[in-house]
């Protein structure tokens, strides 16, 4: 169970302990947290969403894209959906390697693959508002239905 | 019979998580016009379609038993 959707506050050593191997020489653990702001705005709390059993599935393929890509990686990710407040932990990536610099790169690459293609989405909820967020800046279209090669291999 | 599945802001604007209706047949693309039009969707030129939990094309033609999900762009993260 390397790659969860968790509705409860993530413990961050468990998912590092999901990638200890005695051939690693680095572990990176990225920790994505709840911004106060954003441009000038005040965020309340954030509301995640998931498509859960697809956001699995797409989290346990971008595991594989590493394992590929970063010989000898392993790679644990939770991310978490529900009722988020200000500094809370939304995403824990963990990756090992066998060399430092592969650990960084690749979990660098897990949190942007996060961001194109896992079925999740966040609810701002600002004090004179709410709104679901889509791609940040909505500036990516999709006129084939699904993204391309380009934005895939990324 | 086909299970549609929606999220973030479509979840709003049809009220409900999900459908039951019969799009066996029709293509992707098809059944994104109609429930548009049906529903008054916006912003559907972003939105990616997943079949039974794999994004697909909008010219892929749905089974019986099919799962499909509209999915606006992603914000995880």
């Amino acid at each position: 169970m390397n790659f969860q959707i968790s509705k409860e506050p993530i413990d961050i050593q468990s998912v590092i302990d999901k990638v200890v191997q005695r051939n690693a020489g680095a572990i990176t653990t990225f920790i994505g947290t709840v911004r106060e702001l954003t441009k000038g705005k005040k965020t309340l709390f954030l509301i995640y969403d998931a498509y859960e059993a697809m956001a699995v599935k797409k989290l346990e393929q971008i595991g594989r894209e590493i394992e590929e890509r970063w010989e000898g990686a392993q790679v644990a990710i939770t991310h978490r959906v529900g009722r988020l407040d200000i500094t809370d932990i939304a995403v824990v990536i963990a990756v090992s390697t066998p060399h430092r610099a592969d650990a960084y790169e690749a979990n660098r690459y897990a949190i942007e693959r996060i961001k194109e293609i896992v079925p999740i989405w966040k609810k701002e909820h600002w004090e004179d508002g709410e709104e679901w967020m889509g791609n940040q800046l909505e500036t990516v279209a999709y006129p084939s239905g699904k993204p391309e090669e380009d934005d895939l291999n990324e | 019979m086909n299970k549609i599945l929606f999220f973030a802001h479509l979840r709003d604007a049809v009220g409900e998580e999900y459908l039951k209706l019969n799009a066996t047949g029709k293509t992707v693309g098809e059944l994104k016009v109609e429930l548009a039009g049906s529903y008054n969707l916006p912003k559907l030129d972003t939105v990616m379609t997943a079949v039974n939990e794999e994004f697909a094309q909008d010219d892929e033609v749905i089974q019986d038993g099919d799962e499909i999900a509209f999915i606006p762009p992603v914000s995880g993260g």
